[in-house]
């Protein structure tokens, strides 16, 4: 066992460790938005999952579909983290970098680490890219890689020169330079092009030259690799299996896992699922992969705009299915009216925000944390809703659940925060035992016998559910403010006054129901802890595990429940000296938290499009523990 | 065991125990009777019945319907609708909206619902007039309109609904108006038995701010020489002697009114094709005071609805699914790339 890794806190976690190149390795490709980068990534990242390593992966894409070729805007770049220790993170810098243009190098070079490895496309250094990228020499030619150790190859000539049997064009030859360039990736981390290869055969099975071409172009990437004789200073990474827990496994992006879990969900209802969404980056893929589910009865519904994705979730609902939409930020501020609607006729509804940088359109393609007061507090009138954010793309699945729990249990919309870096990362899943999912039924009501609309249940403050179709129930809901008990519309200022009161009390009353707020590292009480909400859970946690491997006293708290907060959170946060909020926003968790629990917390905001470094967290961790 | 026949509802058993608000003299009021006699008429059953509205003075009306109902927000009823009825396509859904919540916050869900052909019934109120706002404009009102918010008179172009209706798409276009309880009646019924989205514009009287505005084809004095009522397969003759008609204009596109009598028999007239997409667009353009106003039964093809193809989809992309939740779940988690770790 390597000496530097430090003691995990449960036996059955992953250790953490600080030794690069040896316990973990970060990779960046990095190329035109047209290279392919994104399926390099993906499919590296996949054969490593397969090896048996820990990993996690940060896709970072231009929000043009093909932004003029080889611009600093058009790079494309897919970073991953494989390890045998635990993995959260991309990394804050690569060991290796693959740049295919002279753009990708010079968007990314900052981030690759003194003496790592730079792996260039020479035949993309030629004047026309240098001068779009602003290059005034060629930085292969001059004293300015010094720091890096570089080996530039002609990938887009030995490409062609390894697919020009299969007769396809010189285009269509030339897009396999991924595969080349993945071949060579997969040999230096010693891995078999077989899971790769796999793959293409699946993708590509109707298109036998394309499939011929890109096989040709991996295994000489690869083949290269193995018979090139390289500088003895490019040696091999040998980044050995990861002691994962024994089970099944699948590589997992936050968006699949919530589509999973909305679908689990209403399996464990016991009902019918309709999502009802519009496109827009970075929430559609999950309209997708809930398309791609109608042979299990999910009903997709792509609706004209935004308003009318989530009024179909409604109407959807009202009809007794469970209805839930889904977007990013600019769109839930377009379905806040609806939103509304569902609050002040309680009906059950799914609200999903991959948030994304803002405000307005923002930056589509970026990840930010900036929509927690837009989920709270977003809403005209007194308007609460339950709102929960998922952690990573694995944890997706579970809140993705627990928000169909909480929807159909206290008829209620739900919002549900992910984000741009946990919609796309990808991480191994263990596959969970569905059979730990306690089904929670849904009944609706049927008896006739005293029904009144706005009747509740003493304990959760629901209404019945009663659905159009069922004789005797016939009854009228809407916007208007309703009557206790009956549902008729009243101007009644003391009846709305008590009706807002009960919409406030039955939110409020979802924390009886939540479990305990506890330290997801570290001790219940001490020095310092981090609290965090979200995707900047995997970054904190590893900071906050190497801290402790140092001595320092510090924990991590992580937020599932934003609204309502866990009870017990204020004692808990009571009991240590300091906290601290880090947030891919200006500070909105800090200033909820303040307002309910009446903390002083410290703060640390980044609001770049881009998510926490490690190092980062780890520097506002030491500086407070050291005051 | 004996089936006892249930006692047919009357009209009156449609109507809920809620009062009615509208402003005394209010169009309202005899759509809302037109509505409930209809479906006694057809024999609806009222927990299969849906009435899902918008915002406004019409959208008021699923409180006064002993049916299902959902009075939601500004322009979104065919949105919700079409959700409803996704959900369970056996409910028989009514959209209630008028002329500012149907063509101006929700025209695009109304060009979406008509486009996708949501079977449901669409009832447009149309008074030419925002009336819960106060009298301001509305995008069906005429240029020239002197309100609140257009004191020297309007200069927007009007919407026309039932071309707005035809050019999305709708294989049921209709118009009547409010006090034309005879006609008004069937042609409802005749709306809930199509399949689709059958769109109704009903011409509605505002006595408060728009008083009059359709006095022309609802007077009873006034209408016989102002309005044509649509028949299938019949010459288009109006007039209070039944003396006019349209034909096609001789030598040119588009129709005239002619006098019969003086060598223009009724065989010269157009014969109304409600298939005819041509037509029923050309007629439902046709105003005052050159022409007659339509009404009837402008447009009708039998087609499929929506709702329907996308259950027909869902039954040919279904696979055998676990019964058991868990058993299920667990193998929608298999269904990918997955492998061991041991």
């Amino acid at each position: 066992m390597n000496e530097h890794v430090a003691t995990a806190p449960a036996d059955d976690e992953l250790e953490v460790s600080l030794v690069p190149e040896a316990d973990f390795a970060r990779v960046r490709f990095a190329g035109d938005s047209g290279d392919g980068i994104q399926l390099t990534g993906t499919r590296f990242a996949a054969s490593a999952a397969r090896f048996g390593n820990d990993l996690a992966t940060f896709p970072d894409y231009p929000a043009e579909i093909r932004a003029p070729q080889g611009t600093l805007y058009g790079v494309s770049a897919y970073s991953l983290n494989i390890g045998r220790t635990e993995v959260l993170t991309f990394g804050d810098v690569s060991d290796v970098l693959v740049a295919l243009n002279p753009a990708a190098l010079k968007t990314n070079l900052a981030d690759l680490k003194d003496g790592g490895l730079l792996i260039v496309d020479e035949s993309a250094f030629i004047d026309r890219n240098l001068a779009k990228a602003g290059y005034e020499a060629n930085p292969l030619q001059d004293d300015s890689l010094g720091r890096y150790r570089v080996l530039p190859i002609d990938i887009t000539t030995r490409t062609l020169d390894a697919v020009a049997e299969t007769g396809l064009g010189r285009k269509d030859a030339t897009r396999c330079k991924n595969m080349w360039t993945l071949g060579l990736v997969l040999w230096l981390f010693e891995r078999d092009t077989d899971a790769v290869a796999d793959w293409l055969q699946r993708k590509f099975y109707k298109t036998p030259e394309v499939l011929a071409a890109n096989l040709a172009a991996l295994k000489a990437g690869h083949a290269w690799g193995e018979t090139a004789e390289l500088p003895p200073e490019m040696r091999r990474y040998h980044i050995p299996k990861a002691k994962l827990k024994t089970g099944e496994y699948r590589t997992v992006t936050g968006n699949e896992t919530l589509a999973w879990g909305l679908y689990a969900g209403a399996r464990l209802a016991g009902l019918d699922l309709f999502f009802g969404s519009y496109p827009i980056t970075p929430a559609s893929p999950l309209l997708h992969a809930l398309s791609r589910m109608k042979n299990r009865g999910v009903i997709t519904f792509q609706a004209e705009d935004e308003i009318a994705a989530v009024c179909s979730a409604i109407g959807a609902s009202y009809a007794g299915s469970l209805g839930v939409t889904a977007s990013a930020g600019p769109g839930i501020a377009l379905k806040t009216e609806a939103i509304g609607l569902a609050i002040s006729t309680e009906l059950p509804l799914v609200v999903v925000d991959v948030q994304r940088g803002g405000p307005s359109t923002g930056l589509p393609t970026k990840t930010e944390q900036s929509d927690l007061f837009q989920a709270v507090y977003g809403r005209n009138g007194d308007a609460p809703v339950p709102v929960i954010a998922a952690s990573r793309s694995s944890d997706c699945f579970d809140c993705a659940i627990e928000a169909v729990k909480i929807a159909t249990r206290y008829m209620t919309p739900v919002m549900l925060l992910s984000d741009g870096y946990i919609a796309n990362s990808a991480e191994p899943w263990p596959l969970p035992d569905p059979s730990k999912f306690a089904p929670f039924p849904v009944s609706f009501r049927t008896d006739a016998d005293g029904f009144e609309p706005f009747a509740r249940d003493p304990e959760t403050l629901a209404r019945a559910w009663a659905v159009p179709g069922t004789p005797g129930l016939e009854h009228r809901i809407g916007g208007l403010e309703k009557a206790d008990i009956t549902g008729n519309v009243s101007y009644d200022p003391d009846n709305h006054e008590h009706m807002t009161r009960l919409r406030v009390d039955k939110i409020r009353g979802i924390a009886d129901a939540l479990p305990e707020q506890r330290p997801e590292v570290g001790k219940p009480h001490g020095r310092l802890a981090v609290v965090g909400w979200g995707s900047t859970w995997g970054a904190t946690r590893v900071a906050v595990r190497r801290a402790m491997a140092e001595g320092i006293d510090v924990a991590q708290i992580h937020l599932r429940h934003i609204w309502p907060l866990p009870k017990n959170l204020g004692d808990l946060l009571g009991a240590y000296d300091k906290i601290l909020i880090p947030e891919l926003n200006t500070g909105q968790l800090a200033a909820l938290l303040r307002a309910e629990l009446g903390i002083r917390p410290h703060t640390l905001n980044k609001v770049k499009g881009q998510p926490f470094k490690v190092s980062e967290i780890g520097a506002a961790i030491r500086e407070l523990a050291a005051d | 065991m004996n089936e006892i026949a249930p006692t047919p509802l009357k009209p009156k058993d449609f109507a809920s125990d809620q009062e009615v608000r509208w402003c005394p003299g209010c169009g309202d009021y005899a759509i809302l009777k037109a509505i409930q006699k209809t479906l006694a008429d057809i024999g609806a059953e009222p927990e299969n019945t849906v009435f899902i509205s918008g915002i406004g003075c019409s959208s008021r009306l699923p409180y006064y319907m002993a049916t299902y109902g959902f009075h939601t927000i500004h322009g979104r009823a065919p949105a919700i609708a079409t959700g409803t009825k996704l959900a369970n396509p056996e409910l028989d859904v009514w959209v209630i909206t008028g002329d500012g919540d149907g063509f101006s916050i929700g025209g695009n869900h109304m060009l979406h619902v008509l486009r996708r052909d949501v079977d449901m019934q669409i009832l447009v109120f149309n008074n030419e007039v925002y009336g819960l706002t106060k009298g301001q404009a509305s995008p069906t009102s005429r240029v020239g309109m002197r309100s609140p918010s257009t004191p020297l008179g309007s200069l927007d172009g009007p919407v026309n609904p039932c071309v707005f209706a035809l050019a999305a798409g709708a294989r049921f276009v209709a118009r009547s108006a409010d006090t034309l309880q005879k006609q008004l009646s069937p042609l409802l019924a005749e709306a809930q038995a199509h399949k689709g989205a059958s769109f109704v514009e009903i011409l509605q009287n505002c006595i408060i701010y728009n008083d009059g505005v359709f006095n022309e084809v609802t007077d009873k004095k006034t209408a016989p020489e102002h309005t044509l009522i649509l028949e299938h397969g019949a010459p288009m003759v109006f007039g209070a002697e039944r003396e006019k008609g349209l034909r096609v204009k001789p030598g040119g596109f588009g129709v005239e009114v002619v006098t019969l009598g003086d060598g223009i028999a009724e065989s010269d007239l157009l014969v109304h094709d409600e298939t005819n997409l041509d037509l029923a667009n050309h007629l439902a353009r046709l105003t005052g005071p050159d022409f007659p106003t339509v009404l009837g039964v402008l447009y009708r093809v039998p087609g499929e609805s929506y709702e329907a193809r996308v259950h027909e989809q869902l039954d040919a992309a279904r696979t055998e699914v676990e019964a058991d939740p868990h058993a299920d779940i667990d193998a929608l988690l298999h269904d990918g790339p997955v492998w061991r770790i041991d």
